[in-house]
């Protein structure tokens, strides 16, 4: 019974965050709404016992990615009204598209329940996963038999991450106060120094 | 009883609202990134869901895997955005055509 409650709670208020997280008038709600979301997402998964997904979903998407997109939708100066103009005009189009797919994915879900395809069996190796805690099963599945991909996902984070640098990073545009460390070991007395003979009264051309 | 229909009805909803998002927001790149973060919630909720159901872990481990290209792309796409904004000074992307593309 609590059970059923918590999980209507869950999906109602992760939908109706979802709702405000798209027709939002200002990107900052947008984001707070979004975290709403991601915290009944991660209420959903414990439900079912994944605790492990739920907290990762807590800690990357509420912990870095919605602080991410809150301080850049801070950072830039954006003109709420412009970005809205097309709102009203992509409504039916965007509601057309949206109802097709519903359709299409409501008859998937109905056939599946017809039970017509078989699902497939769990894998033997992987079966008794839930007999430890769920955090135990992941990890001992995660550092054995999926480590390569483990390390690709690192990978991948890496690629991510000097990327962002990359495209981000701009150089001092300042002529003062940087040093030019190659122009600094290029220089050489000869042509460092001048020897002048500046007569009296005029200045020295340099 | 809350069966694993319930859950891929909420995922299939949450989907549908992220793509929903992508259409109403089209000049607001930020609201299509944080539609897109919801169409990936959605995957990763499927995916759990048929995880524990079916008794199978492998589908947790490759939520997490999913999570992880996220938040790859939430940072590629805000560091592409915060240059793009840099250099036009707006972030409206319909009338992007620097490329002629």
């Amino acid at each position: 019974m609590i059970q059923t409650i918590a999980f209507y709670m869950f999906a109602v208020l992760v939908i109706a965050s979802a709702v405000m997280v798209i027709t939002a008038r200002n990107p900052v709600h947008s984001v707070l709404w979004l975290i709403l979301a991601f915290f009944n997402a991660a209420g959903l998964m414990v439900l079912v016992g994944a605790e492990f997904i739920a907290m990762l979903l807590v800690i990357v998407y509420v912990g870095a990615v919605a602080v991410l997109f809150l301080f850049v939708v801070m950072m830039l100066d954006i003109d709420v009204a412009e970005l809205r103009a097309g709102f009203v005009r992509n409504f039916p189009l965007g509601i057309v598209i949206a109802l097709v797919l519903l359709a299409e994915l409501v008859l998937g879900i109905g056939a599946y329940q017809v039970g017509a395809i078989e699902l497939g069996t769990p894998m033997a190796s992987d079966a008794p996963a839930m007999l430890e805690s769920n955090t135990g099963a992941i990890g001992a599945l995660l550092y054995t038999k999926y480590l390569f991909l483990f390390e690709a996902a690192g990978l991948i984070l890496l690629v991510a991450m000097i990327g962002a640098i990359v495209l981000t990073h701009r150089p001092p545009k300042t002529k003062r106060g940087h040093q030019d460390i190659g122009k600094q070991n290029r220089r050489n007395p000869d042509e460092a120094t001048q020897m002048k003979q500046p007569t009296v009264g005029k200045g020295v051309e340099l | 009883m809350i069966g694993i229909e319930h859950y891929v009805i909420v995922s299939a909803i949450l989907f549908v609202l992220g793509v929903l998002g992508i259409f109403l927001n089209r000049k607001n790149i930020i609201v299509i990134l944080m539609a897109i973060e919801l169409i990936l919630l959605a995957v990763n909720i499927n995916l759990v869901a048929f995880s524990a159901f079916l008794g199978d872990l492998v589908g947790q481990v490759f939520a997490m895997f999913v999570l992880t290209v996220a938040a790859g792309e939430a940072a590629i796409g805000l560091a592409i955005l915060v240059i793009y904004f840099r250099g036009r000074g707006t972030i409206a992307v319909d009338d992007a055509n620097r490329m002629k593309g």
